[in-house]
């Protein structure tokens, strides 16, 4: 396509308007003119970009097609768990007794709502082996922020408000210090050993009466399962600390291995990842914090309780509770999708989820290790992390390049540079809905890419070359953004 | 790569001493090529005493955001304006231009807890 072209296709909305052009038909006004306010404050132009419906529409519609999601194609985006969404959560979500009531409405009427939300907490707590549980908060990093303050809250009860230290992993995300911050913790980064565990040695001599807990992620952002994983629950719990799980991966042990069974005090689900809500665009989430009964007393407000007198569900606040996540009762929606999701895959469903996901993480790991390194040689859990620095040394090919040269085989770039101790990680996540087939596709168009870096390094350094809007300067826009629309110079 | 005049500590910070009092401090090229292009940088302010080692601050690049330990004790007295709206020159010019902060009222026995560049250039390959 020639640039001109190109460049009238790329028109924003408002420098696609013409003056006078209507997107409407109104019918003559029926209500007496009345008299404006003074001068001062009105504007006399509000520069709202005039249009035709059809214009209007086509414009939306090209947008949307420079999107990327997982009902477009491949979305390996370790960490975030980019599974395919069923339909039918949606269909469920939007069943109009579900999506049409009022947070406020009298619990009387909203008697099935509860229920589900009652049998989500059940199911939720079993898969994970806990006992008790809110779903109170919107996101992962929310449930976290409600873990901490439940340890804090315990800490003080127990009268041990010196237990001020929070142990965080070198592979934690990076939401986990910042939520043991905001709860006012201190955060202490604990080393990984070689095999990429947590270093028992580092976390002995760090435990003393000052521990208030460790925040754990199993598997680790490494996509590997700490095999002292029990040896660290009987550390922290020995010294008087909390063991906090970041339920973030909880996708590779579904049905396999209960969290509450390995030593977790408090752990969080992302709802959003494991139990399918679209959250490409940075939510809708809910983090439900779930907990072992001694905890109960300090859950967030609400949880549902069911009343064994007359069988009817209600809402209930904890006696220490830590308050309110946010408003109402949680992402109800988010709630309404995982619900559906659970009970329409049952038992051997929900096992199947884990087998499969570790399974395609590991086929990946295995046909791509002579051509990117492994960190770390072993078996992984649900993602598999490769690192680039390789290529950085021999031709100057960065993790990046190599993710932006991935959209042009029509494949949304792997996580990178992420975890931070691995030098130009590329963090891959295929998930459990992807076919042989797709999973071919990628690992040959990785291996292609590997052999462009040698051949024809430019290529990759100017990658993408098929979409829209080739390589941006992120380092500029990051520098200077630059948000506010302002007309295109015609002179 | 790494200036001979220079001593480093093993977060990749280097320090410059001017005198027996004060001294400047960044980090190394070897920093800034992991990093990538830094967007932003944010130090403790003028007058702040700060503690060898210590974190003190955050540094942005396109990449991540990373803590930033100083490598020597004492006060600061200086920062590198330029940087607020140039936070490149730090990629440019890690060890002249990108410098990031000034200190005074240092113990220059700490700098024994440093390497030289030698040593430094041992621990990159690594």
């Amino acid at each position: 396509m020639n640039t001109k072209i190109n460049d009238i296709n790329r028109k924003l909305l408002m420098d696609r308007s013409s003056p006078g052009r209507v997107g409407a038909t109104l019918p003559p006004s029926d209500v007496p003119k009345q008299k404006l306010p003074p001068d001062k404050y009105l504007r006399e132009n509000i520069n709202l970009p005039e249009l035709s419906e059809s214009e209007l529409v086509r414009y939306f519609s090209k947008l949307s097609q420079f999107n990327f999601s997982i009902d477009h194609n491949f979305y390996p985006l370790g960490s975030c768990t980019m599974k395919y969404n069923p339909k039918i959560n949606d269909e469920i979500a939007s069943i109009k007794g579900l999506s049409n009531l009022h947070p406020l409405q009298d619990e009387s009427t909203v008697q099935g709502a509860l229920k589900l939300m009652f049998e989500l907490q059940n199911s939720l707590c079993e898969i994970t082996g806990m006992d008790d549980i809110s779903l109170a908060p919107m996101a992962g990093a929310d449930g976290e922020l409600a873990g901490m303050l439940m340890t804090k809250a315990y800490h003080l009860a127990n009268e041990e408000p010196q237990r001020k230290k929070i142990l965080i992993p070198d592979s934690a995300h990076g939401t986990n210090p910042a939520s043991a911050a905001m709860a006012g913790f201190e955060v202490i980064t604990l080393p990984s050993d070689h095999n990429g565990n947590a270093d028992i040695e580092a976390l002995k001599s760090s435990v003393d009466e000052t521990l208030a807990g460790l925040m754990i992620t199993l598997p680790s952002t490494l996509g590997l399962f700490d095999t002292n994983i029990l040896d660290v629950c009987r550390i922290v719990h020995n010294a008087g600390g909390i063991v906090y799980g970041d339920g973030a991966n909880l996708n590779s042990l579904l049905g396999r291995v209960k969290l509450g069974e390995l030593g977790f005090d408090i752990i969080h689900s992302n709802l959003h990842k494991t139990f399918t809500q679209p959250h490409g665009g940075g939510g809708p989430g809910a983090g439900p914090v779930i907990i072992k009964d001694f905890l109960s007393d300090y859950l967030p407000s609400p949880v549902v309780r069911l009343n064994q007198k007359d069988n009817s569900y209600s809402l209930y606040s904890p006696k220490n509770t830590v308050g309110k996540m946010g408003a109402f009762h949680g992402n109800f929606g988010a709630l309404v999708r995982a619900y559906s999701y659970i009970k329409t895959l049952g038992e051997p469903g929900i096992n199947q989820i884990s087998q499969n996901a570790v399974i395609n993480a590991n086929y990946i790991r295995s046909q791509l290790k002579d051509y990117y390194d492994l960190p770390f040689n072993r078996t992984c859990m649900h993602e598999v992390v490769f690192s680039a620095k390789n290529y950085k040394q021999e031709y100057g090919i960065s993790a990046l390049d190599i993710a932006k040269r991935l959209i042009d085989y029509g494949i949304h770039p792997p996580t990178m540079y992420f975890p931070l101790i691995v030098d130009e990680a590329l963090l891959i996540e295929p998930t459990e809905t992807e076919s042989k087939d797709t999973l071919d596709y990628f690992i040959e168009v990785m291996k292609v890419i590997s052999k462009e870096a040698k051949d024809n390094p430019e290529l990759l350094r100017n990658a993408p070359h098929n979409t829209t809007n080739s390589r941006v300067d992120e380092a500029k826009a990051a520098r200077n953004p630059n948000l506010r629309w302002s007309p295109i110079n015609n002179t | 790569m790494n200036p001979k005049e220079l001593k480093y500590s093993k977060d990749h910070e280097w320090v410059k001493t001017e005198g027996n009092d004060s001294a400047l401090i960044g980090i190394t090229e070897f920093a800034t090529d992991s990093l990538g292009d830094v967007v932003f940088i944010e130090l403790p302010d003028i007058g702040t005493k700060i503690t060898q080692f210590e974190k003190i601050g955050e540094i942005e690049s396109v990449k991540a955001v990373s803590d930033i330990f100083t490598p020597i004790s004492g006060k600061i007295i200086e920062q590198n304006n330029e940087l607020i709206n140039n936070p490149e020159l730090i990629n440019n010019s890690p060890f002249e231009d990108g410098w990031m902060f000034k200190v005074e009222n240092i113990n220059t026995d700490e700098l024994d807890n440093l390497m030289n560049s030698d040593e430094y250039d041992q621990l990159i390959k690594e």
